[in-house]
């Protein structure tokens, strides 16, 4: 596998205006010639889309939900950083860019961080055009809060729901393209299968989830915006449709798979609370701003929050991390959750919980206060737990959030299969092992708004792009290999639901590949996952048929997939024998517990080929180079 | 707990759908309607009786997917509330529980519990956004908006498009939903160029696609989950009388050169 990262050569903060003047255009009159498949309507296909639409290519694009808008980006909360330094405290460019770098603990790309650092800025002035309302302060003008990981105020944000007013933003620009035809939009639909011909991405097949037709689709390329893969762990913050299977299809035709291991755990979430449960709901991390994290000091400790004294709560994040406090990086937050329960500390049914409390907020600005800022946020709480948090400390407990690995993709975004581009959560570009609050909203919108409209048109510009049709062979090929896998899932006929399969693979995964790891659990993983993948295969129980709407086959093409991945996930976590991150190997921590890092040995993207089902997927490495950062010892202290 | 449902089945658009008695055992009172539906699920599986499709995906109250009719209200029996986040400590341990898919013309059904709800993305297709290319516009602080401005209109932003409103409306009317898009843009100084055409093209829409109209029983701001106000509904009739008159007067001519 050939890896070139394409990182244009010169002065870090110049290379991608310098990038941008030396890349092709197609001129305005040619661009409605060219199809480009977007698959994905959250914050990055949709903005991807509207904005090629705009510029007058011809769009198609998909999305398994009903409706454009509903796509997974409609759930964030907190807010999306850009380093406008409305503040005054001293954010900027660079800041924003060593921050996340950091954050990261040095296992991104350098260029790729340092151009979301430099376009963030015009991702608030484009979203505030379109109308999203955005918080304001009395004079009119923008609002922030601190996220975690920084020490500015950079966040911009929507109530506690700044992921749905931006994608709405970005659905109401698709919508207008729309209706001026240059996008046509698929809901309902869901791609299972990309096409390549001569090497090249040149289509994809859809499943239409209402009548179970097959239909080809052929473009000069195809842009992936899929989201993240958190719920390989079953139990997650990510809505329950949210799946690998696109990058899964594109890994298995080619497409190296990054990183798969660097998962984010949220330290802010509901506890788990039974068996039934089917999603874990995050409390958003700007209830940091204002709440405090704490557990008793002593073990055993049944007395409830009110009557532990002050001098009988260790706010350990305060004590352990004095510069950034409830605000240290989420890695470190969850991992020091899990440290203080796993002592015998937690708090709640199990043991599994800490305390996340606001009475001093209350105190300082009032009920009222609060319920101004996070009100959706205490409702959702109330409306889950039965309990009032304006009155007790809310109970939390990390939990799956989001994935920074994802399909490996150059500095132009385009994956190792010459025109497939990745966007979004689903590529492993821009947070390195660790991602900061308020980063992936940034993200999807850059990459989608700022970045592949250069790039792709400069693709489309270089490149010899042969005519093809859905009736070659690749595409019928493509299209008959789904069928077979469809009618394949439904002729098993075994005896256990696609659900129990997926729990099961959610629990060996969060016990063996979760918070933290070890190379014993790692192996016994690798081991029992194959298993149940056949036990799958052969038990699996689909029932119905594939021309109604059938959502239990709409899951077992996804979870036959998870069941493949997580197996990678995990030869992932065993290969990287150091801690960065959100990857803890319990072999490698320093003596108070921190992640230990090993540089000389794995300052590299791991790039993992597949080599045919059944056979050990190829490691393939990208070494990072850091030239405007040192390599240092993250340090939040 | 133990509740009996009676649940809405139709196997596609083209069948004829009829009420089915479903009995839902040892369901736990922390589980949420969705999860209740899980197991209940999971149990006719088991029996090799095909499963109840319901539409979900967030699970917590902001995709707009999740519907349901229940016991005749939508959303469910708890104010404020999607169906995603109505939790089964709600109801009562023997109770019957009526679950229905959304009743309108324009949202024709799918299966079971699911409805085809594109008429409600064709309305904003017709001129729910701000026209404006991806670039380089002005720098976002370059235009203040009076704080009460800004949060009247996100009182109406939050609108998650799942069309409730429509379906506790006798007359089946999108009005709250149509009103909560004009409101917002109207309110905004982005949305005062496309101000007239934007409201007349929606509310064209909304008819061409087979809605009912507002008859002001407000039905729907009772039903809907983000608590929209009907307040926005009169501003949206203003604002099209107003767009109706402004239209009407003769227009200057675009010049050429
Ligand atoms: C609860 C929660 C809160 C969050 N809060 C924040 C926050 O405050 N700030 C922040 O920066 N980040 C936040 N995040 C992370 C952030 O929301 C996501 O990383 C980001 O929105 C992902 O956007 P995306 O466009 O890459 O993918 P998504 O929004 O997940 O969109 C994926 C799209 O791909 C489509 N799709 C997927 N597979 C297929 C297929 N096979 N065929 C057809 N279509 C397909 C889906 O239909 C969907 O349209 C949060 C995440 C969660 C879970
Ligand atoms: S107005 Fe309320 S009920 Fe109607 S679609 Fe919007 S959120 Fe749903
Ligand atoms: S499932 Fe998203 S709002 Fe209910």
């Amino acid at each position: 596998m050939i890896l070139d990262s394409k990182v244009p050569s010169g002065d870090l903060a110049d290379k991608w205006e310098d990038h941008k003047f030396h890349m092709k255009l197609i001129n305005p009159a040619n661009r409605r010639k060219h199809d480009i498949i977007v698959i994905g309507s959250g914050l990055a296909g949709a903005s991807a889309a509207a904005t090629l639409g705009g510029l007058g290519y011809n769009v198609s694009c998909f999305c398994f939900q009903d409706s454009p808008r509903r796509a997974h980006s409609i759930a964030a909360q907190g807010g999306i950083n850009a380093a406008k330094n409305y503040q005054g405290d001293g954010d900027s460019v660079h800041r924003l860019f060593y921050d996340t770098i950091k954050g990261g603990d040095f296992r991104a790309r350098e260029a790729n961080v340092h151009r979301l650092a430099e376009v963030s800025r015009n991702i608030i002035d484009q979203c505030v055009a379109q109308g999203v309302p955005f918080a304001r302060d009395y004079g009119g003008l923008l609002d922030n809060r601190s996220f975690g990981g920084a020490q500015v105020s950079r966040t911009f944000y929507a109530r506690g729901q700044t992921g749905q007013q931006l994608l709405l933003g970005a659905y109401s620009a698709l919508n207008r393209e729309i209706s001026r035809g240059t996008v046509k939009m698929y809901s309902r639909k869901e791609m299972l299968e990309i096409v390549l011909v001569d090497g090249k991405a040149r289509g994809v097949i859809i499943r239409d989830l209402v009548t179970g037709e097959i239909t080809t689709h052929s473009g000069d390329a195809v842009i992936m915006a899929t989201g993240g893969y958190g719920n390989v762990f079953y139990l997650s913050t990510n809505a329950k449709g949210c799946n690998v299977t696109a990058s899964w299809r594109a890994h298995k035709k080619g497409a190296g798979f990054a990183n798969p291991c660097y998962t984010q755990i949220h330290p802010t979430c509901i506890p788990v609370s039974g068996d039934y449960q089917s999603k874990l709901t995050l409390m958003s991390e700007s209830l940091r701003n204002d709440g405090r994290v704490w557990v008793p000091s002593k073990k055993g400790d049944t007395r409830s929050a009110f009557e532990i004294p002050e001098a009988e709560r260790d706010y350990y994040l305060e004590r352990k991390y004095p510069s950034y406090g409830n605000l240290a990086p989420r890695d470190i937050a969850s991992r020091s959750a899990k440290e203080a329960c796993d002592a015998g500390l937690g708090v709640g049914p199990g043991g599994l919980g800490v305390y996340l409390d606001f009475a001093d907020a209350i105190k300082r600005v009032g009920e009222d206060g609060i319920k101004k800022k996070y009100g959706n946020l205490f409702h959702m709480y109330q409306k889950i737990t039965a309990e009032n948090p304006y009155k007790a400390p809310m109970r939390i407990y990390p939990a799956v959030h989001y994935t920074m690995g994802g399909l490996w993709v150059d500095y132009n975004l385009m994956s190792n299969i010459p025109g497939l581009f990745v966007l979004g959560e689903a590529n492993f570009s821009d947070h390195g092992a660790n991602r900061l609050g308020a980063s992936a909203l940034m993200q999807g919108l850059a990459d989608g708004y700022f970045v592949v409209p250069f790039t792709l048109a400069n693709y489309i510009a270089s490149e010899k792009l042969n005519k093809v049709k859905t009736t070659d062979a690749p595409f019928t090929e493509a299209a008959n290999a789904v069928k077979e896998r469809t009618q394949k899932f439904l002729s098993i006929k075994g005896g256990r639901s696609v659900d129990s399969f997926h729990k099961e693979l959610g629990q060996v995964m969060w016990d063996k590949c979760g918070m933290a790891r070890d190379k014993a659990g790692l192996e016994a993983a690798i081991v029992k996952i194959p298993k149940l993948r056949e036990e799958f295969w052969q038990n699996v129980k689909v029932l119905g048929e594939n021309e109604n709407l059938n959502q239990s086959l709409e899951r077992a093409g996804r979870v036959a997939d998870f069941l493949e991945f997580g197996e990678l996930m995990c030869q992932d976590a065993l290969h990287r024998e150091e801690s960065c991150g959100g990857h803890f190997r319990s072999e490698h921590q320093t003596e108070d517990g921190e992640a230990k890092r090993n540089d000389e040995q794995f300052c590299y993207v791991g790039v993992w080929e597949h080599k045919g089902d059944g056979k050990k997927a190829e490691l393939n490495k990208e070494p990072l180079e850091f030239t405007d950062v040192k390599l240092a010892t993250r340090s939040y202290k | 707990m133990d509740v009996t449902l009676h649940v809405w089945r139709q196997k596609n658009a083209k069948a004829k759908g009829a009420m089915e008695v479903i009995e839902g055992k040892d369901i736990s009172e922390h589980s949420s309607f969705l999860e209740m539906l899980d197991t209940v699920n999971e149990t006719l599986l088991s029996k090799g009786q095909e499963p109840i499709a319901f539409d979900h995906d967030c699970r917590e109250g902001i995709c707009g997917a999740c519907s349901l009719v229940i016991n005749g209200e939508p959303h469910g029996p708890e104010y404020g509330t999607t169906t995603c986040q109505l939790h089964m400590r709600s109801f009562k341990n023997g109770q019957h529980i009526f679950i229905e898919p959304w009743r309108a013309k324009a949202f024709p059904v799918i299966r079971d519990l699911v409805v085809d709800r594109e008429a409600f993305d064709r309305i904003q297709q017709a001129g729910g956004f701000v026209s404006v290319n991806v670039g380089s516009p002005q720098d976002a602080n370059c235009l203040p908006i009076a704080k009460q401005d800004a949060d009247k209109a996100f009182d109406a932003a939050v609108c998650i498009g799942c069309g409730a409103c429509v379906a506790a409306c006798k007359n089946a009317s999108p009005m709250l939903f149509v009103a909560a898009k004009v409101s917002q843009l109207a309110l905004l100084p982005q949305g005062q160029p496309e101000r007239e055409s934007r409201v007349l093209a929606m509310v064209d829409q909304m008819k061409k696609e087979g809605f009912g109209n507002c008859s002001n029983q407000y039905e729907c701001e009772a039903a809907c989950p983000k608590e929209i106000s009907v307040e926005h509904i009169a501003r949206m009739n203003r604002e099209y009388l107003r767009a109706s008159f402004l239209e009407e007067a003769p227009k200057a001519g675009h010049g050429g050169d």
